[in-house]
């Protein structure tokens, strides 16, 4: 599976470019508007066009990431998979319960974080040493809050709380408590 | 003059407040109160800024969290509802030719919005209540971090506001429907049903030659389909509120209600889908609305494609009760099939409408070229450039794949929250304010007719 860092960059890219170019078309469009020249108005078919391509456009973004980004596939089939490891976490007054002090897991495994709440809604991400995210999900009091995943890079991760529960919250920190080795 | 003569008296003494009629100076109350609240939200905006940089000496961090609650909510309620009002209050009798149902129902509902903003803001500057505005159960009722008779004190203050709120909606309606004195009776459920859009077959699907007129303008229908989804919304934050209410009674009291009552889960479908009325409903409806609004007035043309137009804004009233799952792609006990269908395709429908209001207001400018590059034209085109940027960002962010690595990172409240709101909704408005003076140029208006 592909570091979620490719994914976040490749992102970044193409909505930096776009940002750019619907910036420098309303520029351009702010200039011409200003002086004389054909006023012409679009054409019905070019009109139906564009529709057409907006329909395309949002309906195929979401069917090519749910082809191509690999945890997809996984997290809508985790029901029907058996992971390799299961880490059981509870949340409760504002604090992590691990089952260890350390986590430890390998790259390329199939690990599944089970994470139970006792009280609020809580988040649970896993980050990187540069504070980068590698990913998360809420966790939700009285439901199951189960996120399979597949670390692609070896190293050191930290854990922290993704989602607001008052002012404790942001104190839910664990670093450098997850080592993903070889 | 000085400056302090010219904030009091206008431009070379131009503000004449005794020549104001009640409408206007209604109106102005709504737009000037909510710019000042625009201001306090944006102060509030940079003290977070400064402090997350360096904390900022006598302000702890459940003083930040109080601000961080009262933020958003100063800003949509304070700021974005009253500019909002006060305009649409101002302006769908104007365009319908006859008097609004009550200026006293609009003057309440200026007192109500403006007092409960500011009731909710100081009951969290003084008791530091900040479950922030997700709410999330059972966090709002957490009274070991919160105080309940603060907590109390704040849901009253956005309960008046949606009371003020609910105020509009009914005067904004009984304008659509009623018959003045003089007038020629018309069927005021036809007018709802064709402002709502209920009748949009009518001028769709039928042959052009049997097709009937639209009872209302195309910038009514925008404000009246908006207005559909804040009536919507006022009634579940109102029922929010009261749930929550409950709970701080009771504790206050000396009850301690079971927490565990309320599904945290179904609780957090309920309060998005009700919230998302907002993000997702009226602010694009009413924006596109007043966009079109502009385009003509700029113009002076009618708009390209306006049946398209109001077909796209009654698709997006539909779409906006439909995408609230896109809130909870990281909830991995919601249902996939919510996810992909709400969540993800749905959802991508706002791209599609947005894009189409986008285009038609492009068109229109363009058919009237050369035009001057007049203050209202620069903020519309900034108004424009917001929703291009901030619409396609939250696109992104409603995707399965992406929202695990994305959510609630600063991806979504820059480029999509604040973008929108900062650049899309103000500059839209702002570009609006600019025609403030509406009953003194009629003329402007002749083309807006039905």
């Amino acid at each position: 599976m592909v570091d979620s860092t490719i994914v976040l960059n490749g992102q970044t890219i193409a909505y930096s470019i776009y940002a750019v170019v619907i910036i420098l078309l309303i520029a351009w469009f702010g200039y011409k508007i200003t002086k004389t020249g054909k006023a012409g108005v679009l054409k019905t078919r070019l009109f139906t066009a564009l529709v057409i391509f907006l329909i395309v456009l949002g309906v195929s973004l979401h069917i090519t990431t749910n082809l191509t980004i690999p945890w997809v596939s996984i997290d809508l089939n985790r029901d029907n998979i058996t992971p390799d490891e299961v880490i059981n976490i509870s949340v409760a007054n504002h604090k992590f319960i691990l089952p260890e002090e350390k986590l430890s897991v390998k790259a390329g495994e199939i690990v599944l974080f089970d994470v139970t709440s006792e009280d609020l809604t809580y988040g649970f991400g896993v980050f990187r040493q540069n504070g980068s995210m590698v990913c998360q999900m809420q966790v939700v009091p009285g439901h199951r809050n189960d996120l399979m995943w597949e670390f692609e890079t070896p190293g050191i991760y930290t854990i922290r709380s993704t989602e607001y529960s008052g002012p404790k919250g942001h104190q839910m920190i664990l670093p450098d408590v997850l080592e993903v080795t070889e | 003059m000085t400056y302090k003569e010219t904030l009091i008296n206008g431009t070379k003494g131009l503000f004449k407040p005794d020549g104001l009629t009640p409408m206007q100076k209604m109106a102005l109350r709504f737009v000037v109160v909510g710019v000042l609240f625009y201001g306090l939200t944006a102060i509030e905006g940079m003290i977070m800024r400064m402090y997350q940089i360096e904390p900022i000496a006598g302000m702890n961090s459940k003083h930040f969290f109080a601000i961080m609650t009262a933020h958003p909510l100063v800003g949509i309620f304070g700021s974005s509802y009253l500019t909002v009002f006060g305009a649409f209050l101002f302006l769908v009798p104007f365009l319908m030719k006859k008097p609004l149902w009550s200026i006293k129902l609009g003057n309440w509902s200026f007192i109500l919005i403006t007092f409960g903003t500011l009731t909710f803001w100081f009951s969290g500057f003084i008791t530091h209540y900040a479950p922030l505005y997700t709410l999330y159960w059972p966090l709002p009722a957490d009274f070991t971090q919160f105080n309940p008779v603060g907590g109390a004190i704040f849901i009253l203050g956005i309960a008046i506001v949606m009371v003020g709120t609910i105020f509009f909606v009914i005067n904004i309606f009984k304008t659509i429907a009623y018959t003045p004195e003089g007038h020629e009776k018309v069927s005021g459920r036809a007018m709802l049903a064709s402002a709502t859009g209920f009748s949009w077959k009518e001028s769709i699907f039928r042959r052009k030659s049997k097709r009937r007129d639209n009872l209302v303008s195309l910038p009514v229908a925008a404000v009246a389909r908006g207005t559909v989804d804040t009536l919507l919304n006022a009634g579940i934050i109102t029922f929010t509120g009261v749930l929550i209410l409950v709970y701080m009674v009771a504790a206050i009291f000396g009850y301690n209600l079971q927490d565990t009552a309320v599904d945290a889960l179904l609780y957090k479908n309920w309060f998005w889908w009700g919230l998302d009325l907002i993000a997702d409903g009226l602010v694009l409806i009413f924006v596109a609305g007043t966009w079109y609004l502009l385009a003509q007035l700029i113009t002076g043309k009618d708009l390209y494609m306006a049946r398209i137009a109001r077909l796209a804004l009654w698709v997006e009233l539909v779409v906006s009760w439909t995408v609230w799952s896109h809130h909870l792609l990281a909830d991995q006990a919601q249902p996939a099939i919510l996810k992909i269908v709400s969540g993800e395709f749905v959802t991508a429908f706002e791209l599609i409408t947005q894009g189409l209001a986008f285009f038609i207001v492009l068109v229109t400018l363009w058919s009237a070229r050369p035009l001057k590059m007049t203050n209202p034209l620069k903020f519309l085109l900034g108004g424009l450039l917001g929703f291009g940027l901030a619409v396609p960002a939250g696109i992104i962010q409603a995707d399965i794949g992406l929202n695990r690595i994305l959510h609630n990172t600063q991806w979504i409240i820059g480029p999509h929250v604040h973008v929108a709101i900062l650049v899309g909704l103000v500059m839209t408005l702002y570009s609006a304010v600019y025609y403030l003076d509406w009953q003194f140029r009629p003329e402007l208006f002749k083309r807006i007719s039905v």
